[in-house]
């Protein structure tokens, strides 16, 4: 395992597709040592007394409780065993596996900045300066922090995976207080000004890194240990997933979401609405920089102009894409705009003009997003119901008034 | 219940409130009239605190409220229905009904005011997963009013409730705002219908350029001479 070489200068797929560390050994097996679990443990009691208190409940209740642990004990099993056999195929496939860590990567960058821009509509251009103060910061530490704490870039040790996640959960935080900074004194502003100034915080870090010849400058940070794999990537998309879409089914979701509506009457109902926006700009920010960390640690350098403006308009354009607050939707956006821009790799820059083809194609046609609202798994069930209940109501009345 | 003494607020340059007092007892449905542009909204707003006064004082319940957050203020049991009813368009009529309720937690309460609040409106139960910004003004004026409710406050201020109504629609706004003071919750009733505003208030204050210029019961505003002429387009 150790023959794992430095891919410093570009975004070249790792050489060895399974990498040596135990967090993606365990990540991997664990998924299959799930499956066991669910199958031998889990399964047959959920089962039993699942079946049981469908058949002998009066309540529907107690029904409805043995409905979903019938469901569990089925479901389980099955998605445990997706993942394992998922993660075991793609560890055998680097270019995919290339893929679907910059996929990762990018859901965890459209996923928060929904939560600021979707979910609690503050419009902010300047997403990829908190993913270039976390992947700094988190590049620092692993690079110089790292070797005393028995980091050695050349061969995995078993200290690695600690480190690193020390390291994001760190430059996660670093984003945070820059994100509180930015927050703080801009978040008065509105719309267009907002806008403004969190384009200008993206510039001033941009900017401010290519000046500091500490951290590489212009020609960039290099010799960061590649440590991001799809186990850690999919780890933390995951995190940012389930972590924004708790928020925005919490209370504290709709109370972003009167900011987002209307801000004086959020306030009129007793909504803290510098709180609420501080605290969206704080939590979006947080996984902003660990994504940041885990783009570093993937292509072990980091430019700054990897961070510029034009990077914060895809970040935006995903979540505009997928629908503004819909998390499903800037996850699909997230991972198709990726796929898209791989596969257009060779055409360059013109994916941007492509981008905005679509852009303005979808604000045509759907201007509320792929997605609109909508989530998948939560509503989706009743949604389509309802919507099949009402396309047969809608044909019913429509024969009866056809003339015979 | 409210008093409220010698409050000044600036917008920039504008003086837009001069030394303005007054009082609401507990009960009361308590109007406040004036033309546009008169200080009426800057009144509201002041009172919940989403304006900032330079002078005066707000004694609500018995505390001095003038330093402080609209959040805080609402917790007081003060609630604001704004001007233009600001509803969350992209909101269910359910949720909007939910964040009304945002800073409580008795879940049996909750529910037993929503119960009351579609009691009061049905029209909002019967629309209660639609989106908000698809109701009628009226519908949406119902929603607004019945958000604030939510929060079961003591003092509800209303801010021109009738504006951009159909008659009709206002006449039964006007008879479900009597009917909630009659519940036991006190009303201030911001009004530019001068006419609906005082027979069903118990009193009445008239503003002019941001002063009070004039205060009587409900019954002799709506008798007094001035008052016919400036608000009620009757010739005295
Ligand atoms: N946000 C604001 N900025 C500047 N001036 C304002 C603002 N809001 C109100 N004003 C001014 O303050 C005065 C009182 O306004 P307002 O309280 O809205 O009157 P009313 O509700 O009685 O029609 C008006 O002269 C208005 O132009
Ligand atoms: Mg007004």
């Amino acid at each position: 395992m150790s023959d794992q070489t430095q891919t410093a200068g570009g975004a070249q797929p790792p050489s060895s597709p399974l990498p040596g560390n135990w967090f993606d050994i365990q990540a991997r097996s664990y998924a299959e040592w799930m499956f066991w679990v669910h199958l031998l443990i889990l399964q047959p009691p959920g089962f039993v007394v699942g079946l049981l208190f469908v058949v002998r409940c009066a309540t529907p209740e107690g029904k409805a409780v043995g409905t979903r642990l019938l469901k569990f004990s089925l479901v389980g099993p099955g998605v445990a065993i997706l993942i394992g056999a998922a993660l075991r195929f793609v560890s055998t496939q680097p270019y995919l596996s290339f893929i679907l860590v910059r996929v990762g990567i990018w859901v965890i960058l459209a996923t928060s900045l929904n939560l600021i821009n979707g979910i609690t509509g503050q419009f902010s251009l300047g997403h990829m300066g908190f993913a270039a103060v976390g992947g700094y910061t988190a590049a620092s530490i692993t690079v110089l922090l790292g070797p005393r704490l028995g980091v050695d870039p050349a061969n995995p040790g078993p200290a690695d995976p600690l480190v690193f996640f020390a390291a994001l959960v760190c430059g996660g935080v670093a984003a945070s207080v820059a994100g509180v900074l930015v927050g703080l004194p801009t978040l008065r502003l509105r719309g267009d000004y907002l806008a403004i100034a969190t384009l200008g915080f993206g510039e001033i870090v941009r900017v401010a890194l290519l000046n500091i010849p500490a951290l590489g400058g212009a020609a960039g940070f290099k010799g960061i240990p590649s440590f991001t794999t799809l186990s850690w990537a999919t780890l933390w998309a995951v995190a940012a997933v389930l972590v924004v879409r708790n928020i925005r089914f919490s209370r504290h979701g709709r109370a972003l979401l009167a900011v987002r509506e209307d801000e004086v009457a959020a306030e009129a109902m007793g909504v803290d609405t510098v709180r609420y926006k501080v605290r969206a700009f704080t939590i979006g920010a947080f996984f902003a920089g660990v994504a940041g960390g885990l783009l570093g640690h993937y292509i072990t350098i980091l430019v700054p102009k990897e961070f510029g403006f034009l990077n914060s308009i895809e970040v935006v354009v995903m979540v505009v894409l997928g629908g503004m607050g819909s998390i499903t939707g800037s996850v699909l956006a997230a991972a198709g705009l990726t796929y898209l821009s791989e596969a257009l790799r060779a055409v360059g820059d013109v994916r941007m003009i492509l981008y905005s083809l679509l852009l303005i194609l979808l604000m045509l046609t759907r201007p509320q997003g792929l997605l609109g609202q909508i989530e998948l798994g939560r509503d989706s069930v009743r949604r389509l119901r309802a919507l099949l209940g009402k396309w047969r109501r809608g044909r019913a009345p429509a024969k009866e008034e056809t003339p015979g | 219940m409210l008093s409220v003494r010698g409050l000044d607020v600036y917008y920039g340059g504008i003086h837009a409130l001069r030394g303005l007092s007054l009082d609401v007892s507990e009960g009361e449905i308590v109007t406040l009239i004036g033309s546009n542009g008169a200080g009426k909204s800057t009144t509201l707003k002041t009172l919940s605190g989403l304006v900032r006064p330079s002078a005066g004082s707000i004694t609500f319940r018995g505390a001095e409220i003038i330093a402080e957050r609209p959040h805080r203020i609402v917790a007081r049991g003060m609630s604001h229905v704004p001007e233009g009813r600001r509803v969350f368009a992209n909101l269910t009529v359910a949720e909007n009904l939910d964040l009304g309720a945002y800073q409580r937690r008795d879940r049996a309460g909750i529910r037993e005011d929503l119960a009351r609040t579609y009691h009061i409106f049905p029209r909002l139960e019967e629309r209660r997963s639609q989106r908000a910004g698809t109701l009628s003004g009226g519908e949406q004026q119902m929603l607004a009013i019945g958000r604030a409710l939510m929060s079961r406050p003591r003092l509800l201020l209303l801010d021109e409730p009738s504006l951009g109504l159909a008659p009709r629609v206002v006449s039964s706004i006007f008879t479900i705002i009597r009917e909630i003071n009659q519940a036991g919750t006190t009303v201030l009733l911001v009004e530019q219908n001068a006419h609906l505003a005082l027979e069903i208030a118990h009193r009445g204050y008239v503003i002019e350029t941001g002063e009070i210029v004039l205060t009587d019961t409900g019954p002799k505003l709506l008798g007094n001479a001035q008052v016919k002429r400036a608000y009620l387009g009757e010739a005295a």
